[in-house]
């Protein structure tokens, strides 16, 4: 099953790194991963998509938590959460399928970012399933590339609700 | 308080750094990239430079040095060759948590990536087997990398740190500033177990009926062998140990079971077998201790105390964790007994064991075997002797034959099970430890992997007994290809290619003597025991054939051990 980890590290040199091989070295698979900059610009995100048994997750989790340069670790897979990817894909065209292509584009709420007299470059968000579903639809019109960015994910806020006077806390994602 | 702060170089930072943690001795081989070091250690009095004789000497040393005493070993070697001759030593330090601090020099950092002379990216190559390790890329940050380096060294599960110093950093000039304290925002270590669990747990032995204590290196390291002592023996509770556990436990104490796992004894084994509850207390449930995990102690709650979270349920899922230092665990787990378990049938049951099968070898035929060596030694020195082993079956006759009774006193390369360790890590002993003897007992074979460390030792006068237990023979492969391997003894034979020792010692002046027979075992020992001038080397001839018994086959369970020699026929 695959999980999503989320991960604070040190925004240094080598601790990405680190976390790659600590991967490589425990034999776990990655099956993407992604990293950029955080409000604080000492410390990154990494969004890592893993697969295993919660066993071997848990032991991923610990292991991560280990590394000098992690400091926060949070199993996201069973969390409410947000999550996204962007795909740029190169689809080729011909006369009459380009517009059925940009109504596909459309659809996903995507974006026409380039296009030459023979391809169309479209840009969509989205959880993976959609950009999966995206895909799938578009391949029939010929593919040329394909580039995604990996997962990013970030756990829901707590809902926080006023009612006759009083507070009442729901837990994050309990959206009623 | 911080001093006021002054100009320096690199170089001198480095010393003043070392000084304020108290460093004694670096284990250290000069290069290019180290010069401006070595030129400002010409003057430096405070510590004393250890000069090797091969860089994988000097990790061993200070692995022999941070084990004897607990404190961190200190290693300094070039770039590029220097650098990677530490790799293995590092990893051994990595597999038995030992805490040392290795220093690298590194090509300028205008040049690193550029293939340049004796460049290495040894931050690259030893990330998988370090705690942590540095690239210090601007002098600024040296001092606060220096702390770090020997705190993350030294705390929670100890571990080796490189630190990888460029040569213009060294050079260059900063204003000092050296930090009161360290702040990882990455990097808490949990001293304390968790209450509740530590009450349950207790409760658990109270009402055990059949309880082991499972006890590994880490009760060493958190010098935690008082409380074990106590623990152990308020509630009678039998306690086997893990080799890098020897030590912890009095090994002549009736309580103590010896060591278990793979070449363990039969009643050690038989008590994880059968066992109600099991403890462990700074052990990691290795592959060498449990054999095949589906079998090892099936039918015991398992209570497992650790520093290091991922230890728990990596090999063996357990029904109590306890995430602490097991010395402050082991004390409030005492605490919280307050009656003691009934253990009168379990411990008859463990002396039945104990009766079934001992350990035992035969001397009929009159010719010379370790294992008789070792109980002699361990008879000769009553236990309190600094016992550095290498790797192999004379590393196992050791473990099961010599009576460890002190903490700190078993000194040997377990989860790496690294060759040409004892020599080099017994020269590290020698230096912190001057009070009581230090035996290096090794292999024909494992001492050739590091033999020309005989020079330091030589050269500072240590006084190690070095005894080489000399079947001509890589002894433990010989026996796995009898025993596994259709008797395909596939160069593991020495007996061809192996020096005369007492004359490789002598070429480098040192006493030496080779002994075939029974009857001069116990004068030339006595001999080497009281032998204080420097080093002394014996080469015993053992007998070729023998084997480490009992043995679990790799894999196997730990109830299939196998006892004795059997007859071929029986084999079958």
């Amino acid at each position: 099953m695959l999980h999503v980890i989320s991960a604070l590290v040190e925004n240094k040199f080598g601790a990405f790194n680190r976390v790659v091989t600590m991967f490589s070295a425990k034999g776990y698979n990655i099956h993407s991963i992604s990293i950029g900059e955080t409000e604080d610009p000492t410390i990154s995100r990494m969004t890592i998509v893993t697969e295993g048994e919660d066993k071997v997750i848990e032991q991923i989790v610990k292991q991560l938590n280990r590394l000098i340069d992690t400091i926060k670790i949070v199993d996201l897979t069973y969390q409410p959460k947000v999550q996204r990817e962007l795909l740029l894909i190169s689809v080729g065209y011909q006369k009459g399928t380009r517009s059925e292509i940009i109504d596909i584009c459309e659809i996903f709420r995507g974006n026409v970012v380039d296009i030459n007299n023979k391809t169309l470059m479209l840009e969509i968000t989205g959880p993976p399933e959609k950009i999966d579903a995206a895909i799938n639809v578009l391949e029939p019109y010929g593919i040329k590339e394909i580039a995604r960015s990996g997962l990013v994910a970030l756990r829901r806020g707590e809902q926080i609700r006023k009612n006759k006077g009083e507070t009442e806390t729901n837990k994050p994602g309990e959206l009623k | 308080m911080n001093s006021r702060k002054k100009s320096m170089t690199g170089a001198d930072i480095f010393f003043e750094c070392l000084r304020r943690e108290g460093v004694e001795y670096i284990f250290g081989y000069p290069g290019g990239a180290v010069l401006k070091i070595y030129e400002k250690l010409y003057d430096i009095d405070f510590l004393k430079h250890i000069l090797v004789r091969h860089e994988q000497g000097a990790t061993h040393m200070a692995e022999g040095y941070a084990k004897a005493t607990g404190k961190v070993g200190v290693v300094l070697v070039t770039s590029g060759p220097g650098a990677t001759n530490t790799v293995t030593g590092i990893a051994d330090a990595y597999m038995d948590s030992v805490p040392i601090v290795v220093f690298t020099g590194q090509v300028p950092t205008h040049l690193i990536g550029n293939d340049a002379f004796q460049e290495a990216d040894i931050c690259g190559i030893t990330r998988p087997i370090t705690k942590h390790n540095f690239l210090v890329r601007d002098v600024s940050e040296l001092a606060t990398t220096i702390k770090q380096a020997f705190y993350i060294a030294s705390t929670g599960r100890p571990g080796p740190v490189v630190v990888d110093l460029p040569k213009n950093v060294i050079n260059s000039i900063t204003e000092f500033d050296y930090p009161d304290k360290i702040e990882l925002r990455g990097y808490k270590p949990r001293v304390h177990g968790n209450q509740n669990q530590i009450k349950k747990a207790a409760m658990m032995i109270q009402k055990s009926k059949r309880p082991l204590l499972y006890v590994g290196g880490g009760v060493i390291m958190s010098g935690g062998h008082r409380e074990l002592y106590l623990l152990a023996k308020e509630n009678n509770l039998p306690v086997t140990m893990t080799l890098q556990g020897l030590g912890a436990f009095p090994g002549s104490d009736p309580q103590s079971l010896g060591m278990l796992g793979m070449h363990g004894t039969y009643w050690a084994n038989q008590a994880v077998n059968n066992c109600d509850l099991l403890i462990s207390l700074g052990a990691r449930f290795d592959d060498r201790v449990t054999g095949k995990i589906e079998t090892f102690a099936t039918k015991a709650y398992k209570i497992h105390v650790d520093i290091d979270p991922t230890c728990i349920d990596k090999n063996v899922i357990v029904d109590l964790p306890i995430v602490g230092d097991v010395k402050h665990v082991m004390a409030e787990l005492a605490a919280e007994i307050s009656e003691k378990p009934d253990v009168t049938e379990w411990w008859e049951q463990i002396h039945a064991w104990k009766e079934e099968c001992p350990l035992e070898y035969d001397m009929s035929d009159g010719r010379l075997r370790a294992q008789y060596i070792i109980e002699k030694l361990s008879d000769l020195t009553k236990g309190d002797a600094i016992v550095v082993t290498d790797v192999g079956q004379h590393q196992m006759w050791v473990a099961q034959y010599y009576k460890f009774n002190y903490p700190r006193t078993h000194i040997t390369s377990g989860g790496l099970g690294t060759m040409g360790f004892a020599l080099p890590a017994s020269i590290g002993v020698a230096f912190a430890v001057k009070d009581k003897p230090i035996l290096c007992i090794t292999g024909d074979g494992g001492f050739q992997m590091n033999m020309q460390e005989l020079a330091t030792a030589a050269y500072h006068k240590l006084p190690i007994k070095i005894f080489i237990i000399n079947n001509s023979f890589l002894g433990m492969v010989r026996q796995w290809q009898e025993l596994f391997h259709a008797e395909k003894y596939s160069f593991t034979d020495l007996s061809d290619s192996n020096p005369d020792f007492v004359k490789l010692a002598e070429a480098f002046d040192i006493k030496a003597y080779s002994v075939s027979n029974i009857s001069d075992v116990e004068p030339v020992l006595k001999e080497a025991l009281s032998y204080n001038e420097g080093p002394i080397l014996v080469d015993f001839r053992v007998v070729k054939e023998d084997m480490v018994f009992p043995i679990v086959p790799a894999g196997a369970s730990i109830s299939d051990m196998i006892i004795r020699r059997l007859d071929p026929k029986e084999m079958m």
